[in-house]
């Protein structure tokens, strides 16, 4: 075959090109958000002065011993129920054994052979496959979080700190079932909303407590063998997993391109540079030696105990999305947005519900005022939904009063400004600043007749079949009535007066 | 009485009718340790100050009337029970300088019952040894010989115990290195069921073998310093979370050794009386059996024919575990650093090569090997199946007798830098021992006799797990119709 090379903008689009086809599985690393440590009672917070949360058990001091953390269990229960997991009754710890400084013990520990969640999914919605893409989930394990090394700004040498070391950690190893960045996106979207639902994880990738690696290969498109795969590390936003796959994928296509083979190696991102590095290859791969870890028992767990937690999971968010449609009428788009995580999904139904309990019964507006109008605005001033200078109540009633007809879109949009800026009620601001819409038929009438006794050649040349005018006709009445008129209503009325 | 070779519980019975006070007692013994520490060599690190210390406020307790069995009882502690304060070197270069910020919960125990920790004992380094030859510190010599070692690895414990530098002390057994020394030094040692004592604080060389113990001069003694040793700890995963038995109460029972032994099933593994044994222990092992036998036991021969993977098996899973155990010696956080490191990797690697001795860093090496990728499952997946055989093994013997009795050691003990060179030799010491720590079972060596040249010879007791109080009854018997562990080097 031979295969035009053409410069492209994605790897995914220059993979489809020219006939290869990308296979990408990704490994997450979720900090569990529990109060202490996984093997002693040092607290987890994030920030904290260097070497300030550490004490003999994880600083690795001789003659101590891990005891397992009881909520960090609970958490990877829950995770792995959420994916549809198969919960491993029966787990246990491994060592994994290298030197590092940050390492204190010179070993991680971490669930190797019996991880305590095997087999699970998560589906996504796929720009190039389409909706409801089932990704395969290998594994859940859970492990130690290593300390931090500094370099920057130390002469001399490097410094250790350990605040970090022995944060529990959940290892979300996916299949390779990912077919492009995009998907690779959105399965961490997912995943991350699935994690923060939960309240497992607070899902930052910034500040390192969700972090991804992708493993990336390539093959003709049709073949059954996966090609040579390269890890990538060093991805800290969903962005730079999508940069760095892109670029992985044109990296690879290129080499076998011009007759060359993959090397199996680990590279590292560089989001400045907008390319990877290697980073080490197969051959410089740890011997990581990997043992049971003697001084834990195996994992047991019991099947009530797993029950009872799955009786209080609580929404995830495609049982969410599922309900909004049926219960709002909302489209599969509108509802995975507004789903994408709790605390906008419960922004959105308590604007509904507001909306509701005035009458207005109609979710759709309250959906495009959340998505729309009130998105925008936090995104402009890079705010959460949890600050939204916006109430949902406040919100409701705005979209209640636009839907009865006594505001105007435009109008409502002014409202909206200035319950930001300044607070208040929807209602009163409207009535105060004269912005309330007119829906008064006699008044509306008699601005048009207004209308159309000042502009008699207009209504000829409509009634001639110039149908276009109409709009002219609209804007006039909207202009007499500074705005205030219920536009649905002028047009009514306005066709009902020229068939006169 | 001759306070050098007092009881635990004669020591006791004379703190309570304050006959004596623990301040007296803790500086009778400061100053033998003062006297003949130099030449034995047992400690590593006396501590008079917190020793006395510690007396004023047994005495001050037992004034009250608080007292335990334990108050005021001068301890000796091996040293790698980490000890809050008070250096705790494993009898290593690595730790020379270590002092430990908490206290292990042994001695956590022990102190709060009112013990006085009168300083830390010598050991092999890292408890890697049979000898006591491999410590950073210089061997410890035997008190019935001083050209002879005392056993290892907790042999500065036995010694002390010996020698009367203490009334009682603490070792560990991973491999028998509380059994053996107690044998080699004519004392009494027990290493309880692997879990029934917390290894928190104790710094770690095989984590799945590794068990505290007592090391004293009679069952009895035994009984009373496991009662304050033993029970669960949360601190420790692998500690038993059961009820623990009351050891004392339970040696006598209010009857004679006879009506405890009657109808006792011994069992005799004829795998442990082969060529390697000894013809002095053979012969004193022969008379222990025809004591029991006087007493009313039955003796009967059973066979464990994994004995022989014993060595070998052991030999792959306590330096497995020991070289992860000891990848935290690495001179970033404690311990010794090497002088003016080029670069990170010479510094781990200079730190470790300088600061652990050549046994220590044999298993590092060994551990490490069966470990690696392509010998993990020739080896260390193949030892932890033979590892289940051999406590099969113990398993189905115990569904016949009652316990086994054995040699604790092939011989005496042997002459310092005798086997120095020649360590599969030296490993060979703990054949009899090192079985009963893979299958996690309690055992209890005490003196039944000497050889020609006047030297200690021990037997073992080996019980199903959880049995302490049944070897503990069962050996107070035998103490009270011998007087074997009443002789003294002194």
């Amino acid at each position: 075959m031979n295969h035009k090379k053409i410069a492209l903008r994605s790897g995914t689009e220059q993979a489809l090109a020219t006939g290869y086809e990308t296979v990408i599985g990704l490994e997450v690393h979720a900090q569990m958000l529990t109060q202490s440590k996984i093997f002693c009672g040092c607290p987890t917070r994030f920030g904290a002065d260097a070497n300030t949360q550490i004490c003999p058990v994880c600083a690795a001091f001789p003659g101590v011993l891990p005891v397992l953390n009881r909520e960090a269990v609970q958490m990877a229960i829950k995770t792995g129920l959420a994916i549809h997991g198969q919960i491993r009754l029966l787990s246990e710890f491994s060592r994994k054994n290298y030197f590092y400084p940050d390492l204190p013990a010179g070993y991680q520990i971490s669930q190797y052979e019996l991880p305590i969640v095997e087999q699970g999914h998560l589906m996504i919605d796929s720009p190039e496959r389409g909706e409801g893409i089932r990704i395969g989930i290998t594994r859940i394990h859970m492990e130690v979080d290593a300390g931090k090394s500094l370099h920057e700004g130390i002469v001399g040498g490097s410094w250790v700190d350990l605040n970090r070391t022995g944060t529990p950690l959940m290892e979300i190893v996916s299949e390779p079932d990912l077919r492009s960045s995009a998907e690779a996106g959105e399965y961490l979207k997912k995943l991350r909303a699935i994690v923060r639902y939960l309240g497992v994880c607070d899902g930052n990738m910034e500040e390192g407590s969700f972090r991804c690696d992708a493993n990336v290969s390539v093959r003709l498109r049709g073949a059954s063998a996966f090609g040579t795969r390269c890890e990538l590390k060093n991805l800290n936003s969903i962005r730079n997993v999508m940069r760095a796959i892109d670029y992985e994928v044109e990296r690879q296509i290129e080499l076998l391109e011009e007759g060359g083979k993959v090397i199996q190696e680990t590279r590292l991102w560089n989001a400045d540079l907008n390319s990877s590095r290697p980073m080490r290859g197969k051959e410089d791969a740890h011997d990581y030696r990997y043992f049971p870890e003697p001084d834990l028992p195996p994992l047991r767990l019991t099947a009530e105990r797993v029950a009872a937690i799955s009786a209080v999971l609580p929404e995830l968010p495609d049982a969410k999305a599922l309900r909004f449609q049926e219960q709002y009428q909302l489209s599969h788009y509108d509802a995975g947005v507004l789903t994408s995580s709790r605390e906008l999904a419960d922004f959105f139904e308590a604007v509904a519900a507001e909306a509701a309990a005035l009458g207005q019964a109609n979710a759709k507006m309250a959906a495009n005022w959340v998505t729309g109008e009130l998105a925008a605005r936090l995104n402009r001033d890079g705010v959460e939904i949890q600050h939204s200078p916006v109430t949902p109540g406040q919100l409701g009633k705005l979209v209640a009063m636009i839907q009865q007809g006594t505001l105007s879109g435009k109008l409502a949009k002014e409202v909206f400004e200035i319950l930001c800026n300044e607070g208040g009620d929807p209602q009163q601001i409207a009535e105060q600043r004269g912005m309330r819409q007119v829906s008064d038929e006699g008044a509306i009438d008699a601005a048009i007749e207004q209308v159309l006794a000042n502009n008699p050649e207009d209504v000829a040349q409509y009634r001639a079949g110039k149908s276009k005018i109409l709009g002219f006709l609209v804007g006039q009445v909207m202009k007499a009535t500074q705005g205030k008129a219920n536009p649905g209503l002028v047009n009514q009325r306005l066709l009902a007066k020229l068939a006169e | 009485m001759d306070l050098a070779r007092i009881t635990l519980k004669q020591a006791a019975d004379l703190l309570h009718r304050r006959a004596l006070s623990a301040v007296e007692l803790t500086q009778f013994f400061l100053e033998r340790i003062n006297a003949h520490n130099p030449t034995l060599n047992a400690y590593i690190t006396v501590d008079a100050e917190g020793a006395l210390a510690d007396a004023r406020q047994a005495d001050a307790c037992l004034a009250r009337g608080e007292a335990t069995p334990l108050t005021g009882i001068p301890l000796a502690v091996k040293d790698l029970f980490c000890t809050k304060g008070l250096r705790t070197t494993c009898a290593s270069r690595m730790l020379a300088d270590f002092i430990p910020p908490y206290e292990s919960t042994v001695t956590r125990r022990l102190r709060e019952a009112g013990m006085v920790v009168l300083g830390k004992t010598n050991m092999d380094e890292f408890a890697m040894g049979s000898s006591n030859e491999t410590s950073y510190f210089g061997p410890v010599k035997n008190p019935w010989d001083h050209s002879r070692i005392p056993g290892g690895s907790s042999g500065g414990s036995a010694a002390a115990v010996a020698a009367g530098l203490c009334v009682a002390a603490l070792g560990t057994d991973t491999g028998g290195s509380i059994r053996q020394p107690a044998a080699l030094s004519g004392i009494t040692g027990l290493k309880p069921t692997y879990g029934r004592v917390s290894r928190y604080g104790m710094i770690a060389f095989a984590s799945s073998l590794d068990q505290a113990g007592p090391m004293t001069r009679s069952v009895e003694d035994a009984a009373l310093l496991l009662q304050g040793m033993a029970g669960h700890d949360p601190l420790d995963s692998t500690s038993i979370d059961q009820a623990v038995e009351e050891y004392v109460e339970q040696l006598s029972g209010g009857v004679s050794a006879q009506e405890r032994m009657r109808g006792l099933r011994i069992g005799i593994p004829k795998e442990y009386f082969t060529d390697g044994l000894s013809e002095s222990v053979h012969k004193a092992l022969q008379e222990a059996i025809e004591r029991f036998q006087e007493l009313g036991a039955q003796c009967q021969s059973v066979s464990l024919p994994t004995t022989a993977y014993a060595i070998p098996t052991y030999y792959i899973i306590a330096p497995a575990e020991a070289s992860s155990n000891l990848a935290r010696y690495d001179g970033i956080r404690f311990g010794y650093r090497c002088e003016q490191p080029e670069d990170l990797l010479d510094m781990f690697a200079r730190s470790r090569s300088e600061g652990f001795g050549a046994e220590v860093k044999r298993r590092i090496m060994l551990g490490t090997y069966v470990l690696s990728s392509g010998y993990y499952d020739a080896y260390y997946r193949q030892a932890q199946k033979v590892r289940r055989l051999i406590a099969d093994d113990f398993h189905n013997a115990f569904t016949q007798v009652d316990l086994l009795l054995t040699p604790t050691a092939p011989e005496t003990a042997f002459r310092i830098g005798e086997k120095k060179e020649d360590p599969v030799k030296m490993y060979l010491s703990d054949i009899f021992t090192i079985n009963v720590n893979l299958a996690g079972l309690p055992a209890l060596s005490l003196p039944c006799g000497f050889d020609a040249q006047n030297l200690p010879i021990g037997m073992q007791l080996i019980g199903r797990p959880l049995q302490e109080s049944s070897l503990l009854r069962v050996g107070h018997s035998f103490q009270q119709v011998t007087d074997w562990h009443q002789r003294s080097p002194l």
